[in-house]
């Protein structure tokens, strides 16, 4: 446990001090959000029926930003090699890294995501829910991430193989996220659509881990 | 405790098509040490990183005792302190962070941990730059820094790849004392190197005899 912590906390620590991180996730995601009304026009009623997707896909296109940076980092400087040798089974390494990831990129993400809802003019149960479905969401974010992020150590290009393998698999997520706002602001009830987003976040937690730490081995090799 | 010893019969290594070396065999007691030595490519990375478990071997086999290595993976592990030809420290962090957060992965006491920081700093000669940012340290310091591990997280085995790469003669001194001192309470060292350092009476493995004749054929 003490070795879990350790790592959180240094994952954490060196994003938090390198800064470019958070602030470029979220810069990235102000300024995407900030561009549809330049491209679709200003018209309130389009940007409400479209906002929460507008939204949750620039979100998704943010978090992927950041991730080439998981693993590359350690596998470049060769700490992989001993976080593999290390007392903790890297199944739980991949988890203490994906926590500090969601922690720099995924929350700050959903917090900043009530201030673009005003820009789009959502009402506010909608903001409730777009900010309750990115916090469900986000964690799913970066652990279907660290998957692709490992796979793609080592490619050439690896950003670009990193967005071919990953924006598929964010498709479950997205459809539950932007569906939960649409169905809360039609009044048809986003419980549902929360439920089964934190389906796919539990299962994301259940097995990303198993992934990427057998990903992780054969990078290694 | 028991010291049981480190046995390789037979292995072979592969790397994607080709054979690097193959019918590799040695013994390693308590307090005993391996230097090995060899050409470029000639596969001493790769043997550290068989006997890191960070490689299958592609033939033989490796026993800790009388177990392999594989039936006792964690145990085995737990036993290995590895540095590597890169050094893995962090431009963000200071070498006591660094240490203190290696200390605590390897599942050190954390009621050991600052009597341990303080020795591995001090014999590598660390104490000044103890809390500046790695990304201030010289090429020559960042190794020290990697090489503080064994003494912050200390372990029985330890499998060194060019160690003294960057290092001045003062420090690669201060390298061969620390081994010294390290084999001479039973515990075992296994050095890659192609400069001269002086780690005591060692079995020397030149890697370049146990290269698959085939693959001369092959080169040539």
């Amino acid at each position: 446990m003490a070795a879990f912590l350790g790592l959180f906390r240094r994952d954490l620590s060196l994003a938090l001090r390198q800064g470019g991180d958070t602030g470029l996730v979220i810069g990235f995601f102000v300024l995407a959000v900030v561009l549809f009304p330049f491209g679709v026009g200003p018209e309130p009623e389009v940007l409400q029926r479209i906002g929460a997707g507008i939204i949750w896909v620039a979100a998704l296109l943010a978090a992927l930003l950041s991730l080439d940076r998981l693993f590359e980092a350690d596998y470049q400087d060769g700490e992989l090699d001993l976080l593999a040798l290390s007392s903790l089974p890297l199944e739980l390494a991949v988890l203490a890294k994906c926590a500090a990831h969601w922690v720099a990129t995924g929350l700050p993400l959903a917090l900043t995501s009530p201030f673009l809802a005003l820009l789009v003019d959502l009402d506010p149960g909608s903001i409730a829910t777009l900010f309750a479905s990115l916090l469900i969401g986000t964690p799913a974010l970066s652990l279907i991430g660290s998957v692709a992020a490992a796979l793609s150590l080592g490619a050439r290009r690896q950003g670009v193989v990193l967005s071919l393998l990953v924006l598929p698999l964010y498709i479950p997520p997205l459809i539950f996220g932007a569906g939960a706002v649409e169905a809360s602001a039609v009044g048809s009830g986003a419980r549902a659509y929360l439920l089964i987003l934190s389906a796919v976040s539990l299962a994301a937690l259940a097995l990303c881990p198993w992934a990427s730490a057998a990903a992780l081995r054969q990078a290694l090799e | 405790m028991t010291r049981p010893d480190l046995v390789a019969e037979g292995l072979a290594c592969r790397r994607g098509e080709r054979l690097v070396f193959a019918g590799l065999s040695f013994r390693l007691p308590a307090g005993g040490a391996l230097l090995l030595t060899g050409a470029n490519g000639s596969g001493k990375t790769s043997l550290l990183r068989v006997l890191a478990t960070l490689i299958m071997p592609a033939g033989g086999r490796l026993l800790w005792g009388m177990a392999p290595v594989e039936a006792e993976s964690a145990a085995y592990r737990a036993q290995l302190d590895f540095v590597g030809h890169q050094d893995g420290v962090k431009p963000g962090l200071t070498p006591r962070e660094t240490l203190a957060f290696w200390a605590a992965l390897r599942g050190t006491e954390s009621s050991r941990t600052p009597y341990l920081l303080d020795a591995a700093l001090a014999a590598f000669a660390l104490d000044r730059v103890a809390d500046w940012p790695c990304r201030w340290l010289s090429a020559g310091q960042r190794r020290r820094v990697a090489l503080a591990r064994l003494i912050a997280a200390p372990a029985s085995i330890w499998l060194l790849d060019e160690p003294a790469s960057a290092l001045d003669h003062e420090n690669q001194s201060r390298l061969e004392q620390a081994i010294a001192e390290h084999r001479a309470s039973g515990g075992r060292v296994v050095v890659a190197s192609h400069t001269p350092i002086d780690i005591g009476a060692a079995t020397t493995i030149t890697l370049d005899a146990f290269a698959p004749l085939s693959d001369h054929a092959a080169a040539g």
